[in-house]
């Protein structure tokens, strides 16, 4: 029944069951059996939250490793403009894709650069008629698959056209076949270096019933120790990069949204925040807008778990590497000036009532019922130490049948002082 | 059918930050249950300007949100100055305000008449010194 395939793992000889990520999981996909962390792969939005809080280092997120895909004759580097953030003292971008040539990628493309060019679809896009706006954001995978679960009201308001990761993947594959008439399909390998755990489960499950022409997904972190060794300052790279300041300003949150030169926007960053601001958009209760931005992670993609440096250096790193690019270097000519259809997205993520009790309304409202009832023996003090997130989800779980009442510690004692007597301690 | 679900939210006064949270709340629920979203949306927008209008007219109040198998019942209750002029108040751009809640961005006389938009039916009961009672229902 489940087939969504997760990119978060658990260590479990590492995970002692301290309940800190099961509270601060935002779509309480997370509970305690057994003295472990378990993840409801139908609730979870790979945001990452949990692999960030864990105090026992027990969450990873999982990717490939590049010494497992030599295999591909021909291998293409898509970096995340995210990388260039993450070195101390990076002046030029070329010495980071002449880095990548070193440690044995035979061609790059830039997601920079493909970012730029969905900055200009999305310029002409937004003068459609008859969209629904604000249009939002459709890079950050975390909010396509949070607006499916909980949100199916603005599925329409995603931008319908593919994010630069995909782009750049379509593109690369395209410009190998081109120079390289050669190459067999197969012996072409397309490597995203990506800085969070969601691209990696988007590679994995395709999107709005597309698979991505991404085939491998490497961790910025990875990458980064591949790379500071082959770096060498001061030589001359032989590698011309190909984006501009909106193209790399992509990394952090509000890059997107300030490259579209208009300025009725929203950018948001943080998955709270985000869940926030799609509520009010929802009830309407935000001013008019033309284009939301919205970054599951801390600082845009700069704060994602698979990166080095702490998101808000990396982003002034990246207006150091931005200081001398020209503005964009990826434009649309008139002739162009439309979204080619190979971009656009048809099938948006499908809604499903994940959250919902039961298939029959009647049975749905006596479990609620019962939730109600239950919540009110409890303690309401959420500490978690029944493996739920909350009383409320506690009450929950009992009412589906994943939790037995006698795993509330408090009620526990209640009831035993109700029989025992009060404890005498210290007699 | 007499079996129902009923959700009690108390509308603090004077807090525009806490507003809208009852309306969160609602809708958590109403996903559990199954609800449609598009009746989900028209139940949290025509909650969330009623809680807004307890806050700045009312000092806040009571909501209450009935569920039964063919529709959704919601109740504001307020002990309020009540509306002198039921007619003029639901005129789109309509407001009693003060300044200084139209200086937050509230105020701009859409909240009655969005409620009724958002909403299958709604009656108004209120007398002047007294208080209001909202009463929306959205048929399911």
């Amino acid at each position: 029944m489940n087939s969504y395939r997760h990119s978060v793992v658990l260590d479990e000889e590492k995970c002692t069951g301290c309940t800190t990520c099961i509270r601060r999981c935002p779509t309480e996909a997370i509970r305690i059996l057994n003295g472990k962390a378990n993840i409801d792969t139908e609730r979870c939005i790979d945001c990452g939250e949990c692999i960030r809080v864990c105090p026992h280092k027990a969450k990873k997120a999982k990717c490939s490793r590049f010494e497992h895909y030599m295999h591909y004759k021909w291998k293409v580097a898509l970096p995340a403009p995210a990388l260039f953030g993450q070195f101390n003292g990076l002046e030029d971008v070329d010495e980071v894709l002449e880095g990548l040539k070193r440690i044995g990628f035979d061609d790059i493309f830039e997601v920079a650069k493909a970012a730029e060019m969905v900055t200009a679809y999305t310029r002409t896009y937004l003068k459609t008629d008859h969209i629904k706006k604000p249009v939002i954001s459709s890079a950050c995978p975390v909010i396509g698959r949070l607006i499916a679960l909980r949100f199916p009201y603005l599925k329409d308001n995603l931008l319908p056209i593919m994010p630069p990761m995909e782009i750049a993947a379509v593109e690369a594959r395209k410009k190998a076949q081109r120079e390289h008439p050669e190459l067999k399909p197969e012996e072409i390998g397309i490597f995203f270096l990506s800085p969070c755990a969601a691209k990696v489960s988007y590679v994995r499950n395709g999107y709005g019933g597309f698979k991505s022409n991404v085939d491998v997904v490497i961790s910025l972190s990875d990458i980064y120790f591949l790379l500071i060794s082959a770096m060498k300052r001061g030589n001359v790279p032989t590698v011309n990069s190909e984006s501009g300041m909106i193209g790399i300003g992509w990394a952090s949150s509000g890059g997107e949204a300030t490259a579209l030169l208009n300025d009725s926007y929203l950018s948001a960053d943080g998955i709270e925040n985000c869940i926030q601001v799609l509520e009010s958009i929802e009830n309407g209760n935000i001013p008019q807008l033309e284009f939301v931005e919205l970054n599951a992670c801390i600082g845009g993609c700069v704060g994602g778990v698979m990166t080095i440096e702490n998101p808000f250096i990396a982003k002034t790193r990246l207006q150091t590497v931005r200081r001398y690019l020209p503005v964009s270097r990826n434009f649309l000519s008139g002739d162009d000036a439309y979204v080619p259809p190979e971009y656009t997205v048809d099938g948006l993520p499908e809604y499903k009532p994940i959250t919902r009790l039961s298939d029959s309304m009647g049975q749905s409202m006596r479990m609620m019922a019962q939730i109600q009832q239950i919540k009110q023996t409890l303690p309401g003090i959420d500490c978690g130490a029944c493996g739920s997130p909350t009383c409320r989800a506690f009450a929950e779980d009992v009412v589906r049948g994943l939790a037995s009442d006698g795993r509330c510690c408090v009620v526990l004692e209640q009831r035993k002082e109700e029989t025992e007597g009060p404890s005498h301690d210290g007699t | 059918m007499s079996e129902h679900l009923s959700f009690h939210y108390s509308v603090d006064g004077d807090n525009f930050v806490s507003a809208g949270q009852a309306s969160v709340q609602v809708k958590k629920n109403l996903r559990e249950l199954g609800i449609a979203p598009e009746v989900i949306r028209r139940v949290s927008i025509a909650m969330y300007e009623g809680e807004i209008n307890m806050v700045i007219h009312a000092d806040g109040g009571n909501a209450d949100v009935d569920v039964y198998e063919d529709r959704i019942v919601i109740t504001l209750d307020d002990h309020g100055p009540g509306i002198a002029d039921v007619t003029l108040a639901m005129q789109e751009g309509y407001s009693t305000a003060n300044e200084s809640v139209r200086s937050l961005g509230f105020g701009a006389g859409m909240g009655l008449p969005n409620m009724k938009r958002y909403t299958d039916d709604m009656q108004i009961d209120t007398v002047v010194g007294v208080g209001t009672k909202i009463t929306m229902t959205i048929k399911l």
